[in-house]
């Protein structure tokens, strides 16, 4: 079955100067290898060294790119015309500058800028990158490329503490660390970054330490500060990849949409529990987090590990995943993770992979984006809804109660039922005496274990799922419904320090 | 190749017009002689002022007006705004072969050497051809002053 391809001017000497000529195959792919055995010359300027298409050939079937149909597995009949047409382009530097820089460029991009000299290795870092020196994929210019190249985590936590950790070993040149948090005890079953002695110490503090300790070879940057849209884009600029290790929507929209405008990769990972996700968003023909989630799911749905937990070994395993990402961005070696979404289960030990499409409609990053500036995040993902200020405040203090208030009324004597919206294990950690445990899941369906005239104090961990299960009880009849601020960490700090936090 | 005065003062022109960025167009005419200067506009979105590509539609259409004309597409121009006139490694990367590409550099807002150059056979460099049967004796100058 013989399909007319058409031949662009520069490639005629190979087709004994036609415009046209036929092959065979039931594929764009198959019929790529009949036009290239046939006429010889022409492999060379339409497949790389690796066999695929260069990025700068486009073949179109009748009026259509095949990359946006199914590629070189398309399928062609006799009646369809294939049209080999060249993408034109190039730009200043001079050829002598043969070290390709570590500007990160997705594959149809047409390769990495040389931006800026690469630097020389010294004896020093050659003994110490030995191992990556080797491998012909890495070798020299690689190990230089990771020398000139940067990545700011996003967070000294679980995630980032592996990230950096490894990054910070890898050779890269310049890492940044932006969080504002100081460590906790609860932080050391997973932040490995940070040592029992760091307890107390600012988490930037902690991790500059133990990075240069991994290798006094690098710089590190840091930025005591909470990530907003007021700094991101200054923040992120002197950077070549972003690694978003955040716990919270706001900041990992923020993240997003700021790499989006920078035209700046994002290394994503997430973690909950026993699940951890991977991917690379923002490279320039890949998806964003914004084509996978364009909202942010409502407030409370998605718990964060604080309230859900997370097993201490999983974000070592997704924060690894970030920093390889990152590695190959700045090497520009291997396949990265764009458009596909890793989805990694450490019960069942498996990984999945989603595939990811930009989305043209996408507010973001899409042909005709709305969002072109960073936004107030918090308020899309409605943390802190603008309200009302003159809300009165007596409303407030009608709806919740003081750790220190609750002891003195329970010490007066009044008739309180005091319930705990926790988890069970949360609730066998440390409890307020005499609370019945109602987990917020099964509030809806055992309210009526409650009495509806009761004056009831709902607690949990810190006030959140308290104020839901609260809003929920007030929705069902129930009028004298007081919530616990501050949770029982409150209770714990300023009632009751004998028992454990967590 | 041969270039008449008219279509090296348009890529000049064209260059300086679209300074500091880098303007791009398509070469036309017949064996060595370029006749016409076809302006196109310049696609890139990686930043103009280092970068340029035309895009399939407007190559087809540099094709089709080559033809309309009845001389072919020779190959391509475009800008190095201060920056000398040596094609780049990303040119080269992104090289056809048996395409005239001349290269105008433009310092300050004003057009300067101009060069053409032929991607070699097997891809590893570009050779520099003759304008007017002149070789520019500027260029490696320039490019050892740019290194």
């Amino acid at each position: 079955m013989a399909t007319r391809i058409l031949i662009p001017t520069p490639l005629r000497p190979y087709t004994d100067k036609k415009d046209a000529v036929d092959a065979d195959g039931a594929t764009v792919g198959e019929l790529l290898a009949d036009l290239t055995k046939k006429h010889s010359g022409l492999k060379a300027h339409l497949f790389n060294e690796q066999g695929k298409l260069r990025s700068f050939v486009n073949i179109y079937l009748n009026d259509e790119d095949i990359r946006y149909l199914q590629k070189e597995e398309t399928k062609v009949s006799s009646a369809d015309t294939i049209s080999i047409i060249p993408s034109v382009a190039g730009g200043v530097e001079t050829i002598l500058d043969r070290d390709r820089g570590t500007r990160v460029k997705n594959s149809t991009g047409g390769g990495a800028g040389a931006d800026r000299e690469l630097p020389q290795l010294t004896n020093d870092e050659i003994k110490r990158y030995s191992r990556h020196l080797i491998m012909p994929e890495v070798g020299v210019d690689g190990q230089r490329k990771l020398k000139a190249g940067s990545v700011l985590c996003i967070g000294a936590g679980g995630l980032g503490s592996p990230a950096a950790m490894y990054l910070a070993a890898a050779g890269v040149g310049r890492i940044g660390v932006v969080d504002f948090d100081v460590v906790d005890f609860s932080n050391l079953q997973r932040q490995i970054i940070h040592g029992t002695p760091d307890v107390g110490r600012s988490k930037l503090a902690s991790a500059k330490d133990r990075l240069t300790a991994i290798n006094p070879l690098i710089e590190v940057e840091t930025y005591e500060t909470a990530l907003s849209s007021e700094n991101a884009l200054e923040l992120f600029e002197p950077y070549d990849v972003i690694l978003d290790g955040t716990d919270n929507f706001p900041t990992r929209y923020l993240t997003n949409d700021a790499c989006v405008l920078l035209g700046k990769p994002n290394a994503y990972g997430s973690i909950f529990r026993f699940e951890g996700q991977a991917s690379v968003f923002a490279t320039k023909d890949g998806p964003c987090y914004r084509c996978l989630y364009p909202e942010p799911p409502p407030p409370g749905l998605v718990p964060s590990c604080a309230e859900g937990g997370v097993l201490g070994v999983l974000p070592g395993v997704i924060g690894v995943i970030q920093a390889t990402e990152a590695i190959k961005l700045i090497t520009g070696i291997g396949e990265p993770l764009v458009g596909r979404f890793l989805i990694y289960d450490a019960l069942r030990m498996r990984f999945r992979e989603l595939k990811l499409k930009k989305d043209p409609d996408c507010p973001v990053c899409g042909t005709h984006p709305t969002v072109t500036k960073l936004i107030d995040y918090e308020q899309f993902c409605g943390i802190h809804p603008a309200a009302p200020e003159s809300a009165p405040v007596n409303v407030q203090n009608n709806l919740e109660i003081s750790a220190v208030e609750l002891k003195q009324r329970l010490d007066r004597g009044d008739k309180l039922t005091l319930v705990d919206v926790r988890e069970p294990t949360e609730y066998q950690i440390n409890r307020i005496p005499g609370t019945i445990l109602i987990p917020l899941g099964e509030v809806p369906r055992r309210y009526a274990e409650l009495n509806k005239d009761d004056e009831i104090v709902v607690s949990c961990k810190m006030g959140a799922r308290s104020a839901k299960a609260a809003d929920f009880l007030r929705s069902v009849g129930f009028s004298r419904v007081l919530n616990l601020k501050g949770g029982i960490l409150d209770w714990i700090d300023k009632v009751d320090p004998s028992q454990p936090k967590y | 190749m041969r270039l008449g005065p008219a279509v090296e003062a348009a890529i000049r022109k064209h260059g300086e017009d679209t300074y500091p960025h880098e303007c791009c167009g398509a070469l036309v005419g017949s064996a060595d002689e370029i006749t016409a200067a076809v302006a196109l506009p310049n696609m890139t979105e990686e930043g103009p002022r280092r970068r340029f590509l035309v895009r399939p539609s407007d190559y087809r259409l540099a094709e089709q007006q080559a033809g309309e004309k009845g001389g072919e597409l020779l190959g391509f121009y475009h800008s190095h705004p201060d920056h000398p006139a040596r094609p780049s490694q990303f040119d080269l990367d992104h090289a056809w072969p048996n395409f005239a590409y001349i290269i105008v550099a433009v310092a300050a807002g004003a057009a300067g050497d101009m060069t053409v150059w032929f991607l070699k056979e097997d891809r590893s460099r570009f050779e520099e051809g003759e304008l007017n049967g002149d070789k520019n004796p500027d260029s490696d100058t320039a490019s050892t002053v740019h290194g």
